[in-house]
């Protein structure tokens, strides 16, 4: 394989590698604040991307300009499948962990089935946006503008999720996640700081999608994919951390590249699944995850 | 044993004999085929759901990979009939054995990993399994493999339009896996399970050998999955990647037995009983015009269900002590 071609491929690979990466972040949060696998989150993504689609149509407006309008959209769903759904599922006394897996479940299923509803089961795509059909030429490496726009939005929303650590409402949210009973006698709403973490998740993952329209299909299955990635990006990473989700969705993003290029495209996410099982066999809580 | 487990025990049995005699009659009435047809898949996914409850629930490692035996065992019965001309009936046991291999090979890795860590493990092998068996060519790839009609016979457990035949075939089958259940139950090895579900220190401290339990039920679990599959492959008489082992299988297989209530006898039969109609009737009455109406009803069926009776549906029925057991 000469030079030029491995640097193409590991382009490529960074550059979806982040989108995995910011997709598995939002997941990632939520499960480390709450121990709450979401089994929705491709379809929270999904919705996202349906999001930038249908406004698209209507207005004609960029799908970069819709990123804000997008990202607190999805703030505001994720919030509400808190307050809805999950702070239920949290207080049942039975079988409390098998509950949430099929909650979250049951709702990816109903959301596959409202967004076919509407938009039917066809794929879709945006076109004609401002970025499309551009790419960067760097030395021989191609990148494709919408992806590299992507990934620095990708960066960009981990920089803010590490900002947002560091505020008054970042410290309530770690202490939460360190004992989530005890932050009532320091006067922490618990309820609240959840409902803000799944607002989080959820626009981390609105955002990852509303890039991902950019130039990806839009269809009632996209989020399927993307969550199994997702999934593998934070058992990899280790869950409830935010580094690992960013350096196991790069790792993923570049062996899933090579696997596709090396051996056969449609494996490539043997590949992937490959290298996590084996990292898992020496590291069962994953990269960063605490021993 | 005290009286009151012995006797609880009793009336399982009872209501086992009776549940069963009552499932034989139940189609000989009916002569709709599309009738004859749901009351055949809600009975296999009972037994399917109950092999799931053995592993699942019974010893708590949830899996979500169950589709990946599923389709094993449907691919090894086909294949042992089409290449080597072993009798279908025959590829059942055969099928178990494999796809019970196959648990323990991956649960090897598996166990060491514990909660959400297991579960997500169990997709991606689930996954790996889809993706190999669509790229490999003796197995039929993406297209599939036919089974060939060779005329009614019970050895090849193909009947060219008869129900019913099938109808026994899968109500043995599920009353297999619920014999099963019962016998582990009332064993000291369904006690070490309950166990390694409830607390795995404490479980350690008694001696019990956690990852060998563990190891043991996914054995059981799988095997019988695999038959499930196998008896599957027989009845539709045509298989592929898509239609056993897609990823949303292992949930199909899961739910009536999270529904119907985990480690319980009867949980996976009511859950099934409800589940498998639900899903096929509004499936064919608003499916049909691919708006997902469908499918927004049967996730919602899951949430309210799942919000709603936690423990399950079978808490609906039976007498108190049997809740304190449950819980």
């Amino acid at each position: 394989m000469p030079v030029a071609e491995i640097l193409q491929v590991a382009a490529g690979g960074l550059l979806m590698g982040l989108i995995y990466a910011l997709v598995a972040a939002g997941l990632s949060l939520i499960f480390g604040l709450m121990d709450v696998v979401n089994f929705a989150h491709g379809e929270l993504m999904m919705l996202a991307m349906y999001a930038v689609f249908a406004i698209w149509q209507l207005t004609g407006a960029d799908p970069l300009l819709l990123l804000p309008v997008v990202a607190v959209l999805l703030f505001g769903v994720g919030m509400a499948i808190y307050r809805g759904l999950i702070a239920r599922a949290l207080s049942v006394q039975f079988n409390r962990g098998m509950v949430q897996i099929f909650v979250t479940f049951g709702l990816a299923i109903f959301i596959r089935g409202a967004a076919q509803f509407v938009w039917g089961g066809e794929f879709r795509s945006v076109t004609g946006h401002w970025l499309a059909d551009r790419s960067l030429n760097l030395g021989g490496v191609f990148l494709p503008l919408p992806q590299v726009a992507a990934s620095l939005v990708c960066l960009a929303a981990f920089a803010g999720l590490l900002m947002i650590s560091r505020t008054e409402f970042g410290k309530a949210l770690e202490a939460t996640r360190e004992d989530r009973d005890a932050v009532a006698l320091i006067g922490i709403d618990r309820d609240r700081i959840f409902a803000m973490g799944w607002g989080l998740g959820a626009g981390a993952v609105g955002i990852a999608g509303v890039m991902l329209a950019g130039f990806y299909y839009v269809g009632p299955n996209v989020g399927a994919s993307f969550a199994v990635i997702a999934y593998v990006t934070v058992a990899l990473g280790g869950f409830g951390s935010m580094l690992g989700a960013l350096v196991a969705g790069v790792l993923i993003g570049e062996v899933e590249a090579f696997t596709a290029a090396l051996w056969e495209p449609s494996l490539k996410q043997v590949g992937v699944f490959a290298v996590y099982l084996l990292v898992l066999t020496f590291r069962p809580r994953g990269l960063f995850g605490k021993m | 044993m005290d009286n009151a487990i012995l006797r609880r025990r009793k009336r399982e049995v009872l209501g086992g004999v009776i549940v069963l005699a009552a499932l034989a009659l139940l189609p000989l009435p009916i002569k709709d085929v599309y009738t004859q047809n749901l009351i055949i898949i809600t009975v296999l996914f009972a037994g399917l759901a109950q092999a799931w409850n053995i592993l699942g629930g019974y010893c708590g490692q949830i899996s979500l990979g169950h589709a990946l035996y599923f389709g094993v065992g449907g691919y090894v019965s086909t294949l042992l009939y089409l290449k080597a001309g072993l009798p279908p009936s025959l590829g059942l046991f055969a099928a178990f054995g494999v796809s019970g291999m196959l648990a323990l090979l991956v649960g090897w890795p598996c166990f060491r990993l514990s909660g959400h860590y297991y579960a997500i493990a169990t997709v991606v092998v689930g996954e790996i399994g889809y993706l190999l068996f669509l790229n490999w060519d003796f197995v039929g790839g993406a297209t599939g493999v036919f089974i060939p009609f060779h005329g009614e016979s019970w050895a090849q457990l193909q009947f060219k339009t008869a129900k019913l035949p099938y109808h026994y075939v899968v109500l043995a089958f599920a009353a297999a896996t619920w014999l099963t259940a019962f016998l582990l139950e009332g064993s000291r090895w369904g006690f070490a399970w309950r166990a390694v579900k409830d607390d795995v220190t404490a479980a350690r401290s008694l001696g019990v050998n956690i990852f060998s339990s563990k190891m043991a039920a996914a054995a059981l679990s799988g095997g019988f999955t695999g038959m499930g599959g196998a008896i599957y492959a027989q009845y539709v008489g045509y298989i592929d990647p898509d239609s056993v082992l897609a990823g949303h299988f292992s949930i199909l297989i899961a739910l009536p037995a999270v529904l119907g209530g985990v480690s319980t006898l009867w949980g996976p039969l009511i859950g099934a009983a409800v589940l498998m109609p639900a899903s096929e009737l509004s499936r064919s009455y608003l499916g049909g015009s691919g708006r997902g109406v469908d499918l927004m009803l049967y996730g919602g069926l899951i949430v309210i269900g799942a919000l709603a009776r936690p423990q399950g549906l079978v808490s609906l029925f039976g007498r108190k002590d049997d809740h304190a057991r449950i819980a």
